[in-house]
């Protein structure tokens, strides 16, 4: 597929605007549905839907409490359930617990809360090592834990999706909810970073 | 299956890279292209989710791994609509050849194949009769179950004993519904194994969750 019959490689670029002419020429794909699906994945679906989510538990206890209780329904209510993202469970990063999320298999992720997987999170390394030596790979993210900070690590293995509930950090009391969403970052909503006040 | 993209603790991958700041979605342009194409693929040639990450993990080492995350994606996309016959096997190269000015005869159009299969509802998510065979806090065993088809069953956990934490809604089955034999819902467990049952007695202690279909687990008698 990807080998000519010398063995030359035919670059992924070329191969992507071949089978883009062949469905098209067919009537099968409409150009503008594919613009569209960019569209909608590098500007409406990203991280920022996720951080809505954590800054409104942040800010509403209430909230927080039915988001830890029932994701799914708490995450529907913002209107972020829908396609690789049918059912959420919430977990909560403390002091003393940490959780981070993979999948193994392929890179499943809650694409309605964070939008696409970024590079690392696809990347094979952390795909295979993260449920083998988690403390080892968040270190060499730039992540360190201290040794009695108990972690859990979940595989996305089917469509239950997870979402990380990042510790509120210290120094941000004063912050509204609006205030508190450009500092959730999406690897702290993956487990793979904390934040910081700015 | 037990392709490559079943990587869960293999080892010899280096690294894991650190966090981008501002990492654009797609990289490069033909990137969303590829991306997008894949979702329609899937949705011309009338197969389903599980049938395209079949796909990809039927890809070669090359094919899943050498244009990358995107990359991957269109070779499975062209596995799919070669596959299904909704482009001949040789259609894609010879178009590719032709686009970069060489001269190259194209093979006629193919007649689609498209699988007898028809989703019962949208999305993965089914109701079940049945009442799910575990209870939480049960001690479990995965299968040790190697399958040559679709299978969410990772090679780690195969043979372990875990303890099922919490029973998630019943859904279609992959291993099935990926090769259009029907839906098959099931409960859905996440299980928890202790790193060391999983890695034994040297390994980091931590504590690990993964969902399993109920047709994975088995009783421990």
């Amino acid at each position: 597929m990807t080998m000519s019959e010398s063995g030359e490689r035919i670059p992924a670029s070329l191969r992507t605007e071949a089978v883009e002419q062949l469905l098209t020429e067919r009537g099968l794909v409409d150009p503008k549905a594919l613009d569209k699906i960019i569209t909608t994945y590098e500007t409406n679906v990203g991280p920022l839907n996720g951080a809505k989510v954590i800054a409104k538990a942040w800010t509403d206890p209430q909230y927080r409490r039915s988001l830890l209780e029932d994701g799914t329904a708490a995450i529907r209510e913002l209107g972020y359930i829908g396609a690789q993202t049918e059912h959420v469970v919430v977990v909560e990063n403390t002091a003393t617990s940490h959780h981070v999320v993979v999948c193994t298999l392929c890179s499943c992720y809650p694409w309605q809360l964070l939008g696409l997987p970024p590079s690392w999170y696809k990347d094979p390394a952390y795909r295979a090592r993260i449920v083998r030596e988690p403390r080892k790979v968040l270190s060499e993210m730039g992540l360190e834990l201290a040794d009695d900070v108990e972690i859990t690590v979940h595989d996305s293995s089917s469509e239950v999706r997870w979402l990380v509930l990042p510790e509120r950090p210290a120094g941000t009391e004063k912050l509204s909810e609006e205030q508190l969403v450009p500092l959730i970052t999406r690897e702290a909503m993956v487990g793979v970073a904390k934040i910081r006040a700015r | 299956m037990d392709g490559i993209a079943d990587m869960g603790g293999t080892q010899g991958w280096g690294p894991t890279h650190p966090p981008l700041a501002d990492e654009p979605v797609f990289g490069e342009a033909w990137e969303g292209r590829a991306f997008a194409l894949a979702l329609l693929s899937t949705r011309v040639a009338g197969w389903n989710l599980d049938a395209f990450r079949h796909a990809l993990e039927r890809l070669s080492r090359t094919e899943y791994l050498d244009d990358g995350y995107f990359g991957r994606w269109l070779n499975a996309a062209e596995l799919v609509l070669t596959d299904s016959a909704v482009l001949a096997p040789e259609a894609v190269e010879a178009r590719a050849r032709n686009l970069r000015g060489q001269h190259v005869v194209e093979p006629p159009p193919s007649q689609p194949v498209r699988p007898d299969y028809k989703p019962t509802a949208e999305g993965s998510l089914r109701a079940v009769d049945a009442a799910p065979a575990f209870a939480i806090g049960e001690r479990v065993r995965a299968k040790n179950m190697s399958r040559t088809g679709h299978s969410r069953l990772p090679r780690y956990v195969r043979g372990h004993t875990g303890v099922v934490e919490s029973v998630q809604p019943p859904s279609v089955l992959p291993d099935t519904n990926a090769h259009f034999e029907g839906e098959n819902p099931q409960y859905v467990y996440t299980v928890r194994f202790d790193s060391h049952e999983l890695w034994g007695a040297e390994a980091e202690p931590f504590a690990l969750t993964i969902e399993m279909f109920e047709s994975y687990l088995e009783k421990i008698t």
